[in-house]
């Protein structure tokens, strides 16, 4: 039985080396509740020592409780039967030991029961339990709709639904997706009207919905008839009732812990949350924010799993007369996929620890007024880190995590295809994270403006400034040369002013950002140990390569794919 | 409020992961060779209790004989969810056998008094004796309940029990007060909880000579206990001359590295005639006498 935090050292490295005192200095309010709450901490150490503790709980039950209940999950499943969902045996054993820890309210401020910690600790934790289950973070990664209310609702909607919370006395699901509004959610359908006495009814039908069954959801529906676009939104906090039926579950190829539902409302009483108009607008893509930072921490979590296993099997598998992880074309694999969680793992908590400090002074703001002016360019400053940071992460991530897990089947060879070894699981459930909570393609359109209009040069800027490179000048060098090779690219593009060509590219000049980003602060970790300077350099070798190549093709003006797609796609013989 | 539960608790080396140097010549347990940890089933008594806690309404104490740094395992019984942990710590206590150490805790479990319950771990995976928990009903004359398998029923005044025994198990019912010893099969115990973790990770143990009430603070009256107990050799009125290595006749001869290979079982008939049989058998064989 091991210890999944504590068993992980390039997470502890990352704990004794991420300078988070920004964010909890803003988390906690400069430890205002020290004297009133027993488990509040004292100072930053305190603090940093609580989450260590924290990580600790959850490694624990992540690799001693959950990890050896995945595989009979992943057979079961979450079922339907006479219209209800119910939970594999194994998920609900979990849930319940998890809610018996108090980590239900993660995130949550105290006097909601919550344990107040920043999303950058909380992104370990949910890596920690994908490690275990990747379809139990589903569930348990749905905690943040409380969030979503915490952050949006009223003092009165707070106090009635997060406690729940956070005794793990109600679960949560957000309900988005319709069979007709999928990634384009500005066509969302579903009717939200209000009755005589102003009460709101829901009424039709939201697909794909994670734990659709679950006993409160915030739900996105038209509250403006005659609407189209986005601003005729809003988002609704529903309560399970007889009101709304589960038509059915989705049948899929992984995941299996975790219910995908199709539910029916039929004039199911809500109650608005926040503003009207805003639901989709502001709300929404907060809520699929916080989302994607799990999603991305899911995937790496599903990613470690699986090298483990690889790394594993190649050590204990013998052929000619040797063992295979010998072969440089075994090695080559496991140190590329070594190296690309690490990379996916450094990118993930420099964005969360962004996401941190955007949402702590929006908080202060809240709490105090006063402070709005001193802080609105760092607000400012934050939310675009933020924005194009998030995109960037989760389409890495979840990419990087099935090519890895891709990999540990290939490392096995034919046993990886059986279902007697675990590869075949987490490559089944790595699958859905390039494309919930915003397809890789979806990511990309986030992202690119913050390339194009040069958000990310800033954080580059920040980074030159922040940090002394000088004891590793030579692999810094090569790192701003991607910074130039990117540079170059954008600005071919933007000379050109072609707004197709832009988004072809998109994609490319997305990913170029993500290797210039992820060179940078492998950098910045590789200051802090030497095994972290090998990662900087094996990872910068590699992608000197491939923006070199994705730099020439950007340059080339070659318009093949746009040109000809109906010639390829459709057979018009034109002889 | 509900019950009095006292659970006895015993921090044990790691007997899971043996290393060579895990004895000393002189045939005590060398502690330093080996990680402390919470003796396993403990962990299960500890989990009952809870469970009532949850169910009927309990306090929770949990005691533990043993250094200073025994309070480690008291702390981990705070983190899941015990309202009072008490260190019964000594040098007097030193080198204690199950007789001496059942005397011990006896003392503790009288100067804490008005129990409803006690229970135990069936064994420690030191010494494997299973004898600490017995002894310490046999000293307070209560009923005993000895490996239990499940706590089918509790109310105040009766509990009744699963017990396993050789060939199979017997249901059986006991009055208030009764010591339970509780198998490893019981029950999977919980994690600690985070909040109480932050709440008492600093939590430091203090020297009580004063009575138990003048100390005791009712768990639910404040926030969380502030420290935990530390009681010595006079502070539970025990004898000094039958604690510890001079309370103790069990004396080590020698020790020996043994493999062991499974035998044939013999079965002892449960009347008179079949266990003077048995101790017969064992004074030949120079187990006993």
């Amino acid at each position: 039985m091991s210890n999944f935090y504590r068993d992980n050292p390039d997470i502890l490295f990352h704990m004794e080396n991420m300078d988070i005192s920004r964010v909890i200095k803003l988390k906690e309010d400069n430890f205002a509740e020290k004297e009133e709450c027993s488990y509040a901490p004292k100072d930053i150490e305190d603090a940093m020592d609580n989450y260590d503790l924290i990580l600790e709980i959850v490694g624990e039950i992540a690799g001693g409780f959950i990890a050896g209940r995945a595989p009979e999950v992943d057979q079961a499943g979450a079922k339907f039967e006479n219209g209800e969902v119910t939970y594999a045996k194994g998920t609900v054993e979990a849930l319940d030991r998890l809610k018996k820890a108090d980590l239900m309210g993660f995130t949550l401020p105290r006097k909601y029961g919550g344990i107040n910690v920043p999303k950058t600790i909380y992104s370990i934790a949910i890596e920690v339990i994908a490690r275990a289950d990747a379809s139990l973070m589903n569930i348990f990664g749905l905690q943040e709709i409380a969030d979503t209310i915490y952050h949006f609702g009223s003092e009165d909607q707070r106090r009635r639904f997060l406690p729940r919370f956070t005794t793990g006395e109600v679960m949560g699901a957000m309900a988005l997706t319709e069979p007709d509004a999928g990634s384009d959610l500005q066509s969302v359908s579903l009717k939200a009207r209000q009755n005589s006495e102003g009460q709101w009814l829901l009424n039709g039908v939201k697909r794909f919905i994670t734990n659709g069954c679950a006993d409160v959801s915030l739900v996105l529906a038209r509250s403006e008839e005659g609407t189209t676009g986005g601003r005729g939104i809003s988002l609704f906090i529903y309560e399970r009732d007889e009101h709304m039926k589960i038509r059915r579950i989705e049948r899929k190829l992984g995941i299996h812990g975790s219910p995908t539902c199709e539910i029916q409302f039929n004039n199911a009483p809500a109650e608005l949350l926040g503003k009207r108009k805003m639901g989709l607008v502001k709300y929404t893509m907060s809520l699929m924010n916080g989302a994607r930072l799990a999603v991305a921490a899911q995937a790496i979590g599903i990613a470690e799993a699986a090298y483990r296993e690889a790394k594993t099997y190649a050590a204990s598998r013998v052929q000619f007369k040797k063992q295979i992880h010998d072969f440089s074309a075994i090695y080559e694999i496991l140190v590329d996929i070594k190296v690309n969680i690490e990379a996916a793992r450094t990118l993930l908590y420099e964005t969360a620890r962004m996401v941190d400090i955007k949402e702590g002074i929006e908080e202060k703001i809240a709490r105090h007024p006063e402070s709005q002016s001193d802080l609105k360019d760092a607000l400012k400053q934050y939310s675009k880190f933020s924005s194009l940071f998030t995109p960037l992460v989760k389409a890495y991530a979840a990419e990087m995590g099935n090519k890895v897990c891709y990999d540990a089947i290939q490392v096995h060879g034919g046993v990886g295809y059986t279902c007697e070894f675990n590869v075949e699981r987490h490559f089944r459930d790595v699958r859905i994270t390039n494309i919930y909570e915003g397809t890789t393609q979806l990511q990309i359109v986030a992202a690119i403006g913050g390339v194009i209009r040069g958000v990310v040069f800033e954080r580059l800027n920040e980074f030159e400034s922040d940090n002394d490179f000088s004891s590793i000048r030579d692999l810094f060098q090569a790192a701003q040369k991607l910074r130039t090779h990117l540079e170059t690219a954008v600005t071919h593009i933007k000379e050109k002013q072609d707004a197709v060509y832009q988004e072809y590219h998109a994609r490319r000049l997305v990913e170029m950002a993500t290797d210039t980003v992820i060179s940078y602060l492998l950098c910045r970790d590789g200051l802090k140990s030497d095994r972290k300077k090998k990662i900087a350099r094996h990872f910068i070798s590699k992608a000197q390569h491939r923006v070199r190549s994705t730099l020439n093709c950007v340059l080339s003006d070659d318009h093949g794919t746009i040109d000809f797609r109906d010639e390829i796609l459709v057979w018009m013989d034109t002889r | 409020m509900g019950l009095k539960i006292v659970v006895t608790v015993k921090q044990v080396p790691d007997t899971h992961n043996l290393s060579r140097d895990a004895m000393k010549p002189d045939g005590t347990v060398n502690r330093n060779a080996l990680p402390a940890i919470f003796n396993p089933e403990d962990l299960n008594a500890l989990e009952e209790a809870l469970k009532i806690k949850e169910t009927l309404g309990a306090t929770v104490t949990a005691i533990s004989m043993g250094p200073p740094k025994a309070k480690d395992v008291l702390k981990e019984c705070l983190y899941r969810g015990a309202d009072d942990g008490i260190l019964i710590s000594d040098r007097q206590f030193a080198g204690a056998d199950t007789l001496a150490t059942s005397y011990a805790l006896k003392c503790a479990v009288e100067k804490i008094g008005g129990f409803d319950l006690i229970l135990c771990g069936r064994q420690a995976i030191d010494g494997d004796t299973a004898q600490v928990g017995p002894q310490i009903a046999e000293k307070l004359n209560l009923n005993q309940l000895t490996c239990v398998s499940e706590i089918i029923e509790i109310n105040d005044q009766t509990v009744i029990a699963k017990r396993i025994v050789e060939g199979g198990y017997e249901i059986v019912k006991s009055r208030l007060p009764v010591l339970i010893t509780i198998l490893a099969g019981a029950n999977e115990p919980r994690s600690p909880s985070a909040k109480r973790v932050m709440a008492f990770k600093n939590i430091d143990s203090k020297v009580c000579e004063t009575s138990y009430d003048e100390v005791y603070v009712e768990p639910d009256s404040c926030d969380m206990i502030g420290f935990i107990k530390e009681w010595n050799a006079r502070t539970i009125d025990a004898d000094p001359s039958i604690c510890g290595l001079s309370g103790s006749p069990t004396k080590v001869k020698k020790i020996e590295g043994v493999v062991l290979t499974t035998g044939v079982a013999k079965k002892v008939e449960n009347t008179q005639a079949g266990i003077a049989d048995l101790v017969h058998e064992l004074i030949e064989e120079h187990i006993i006498g």
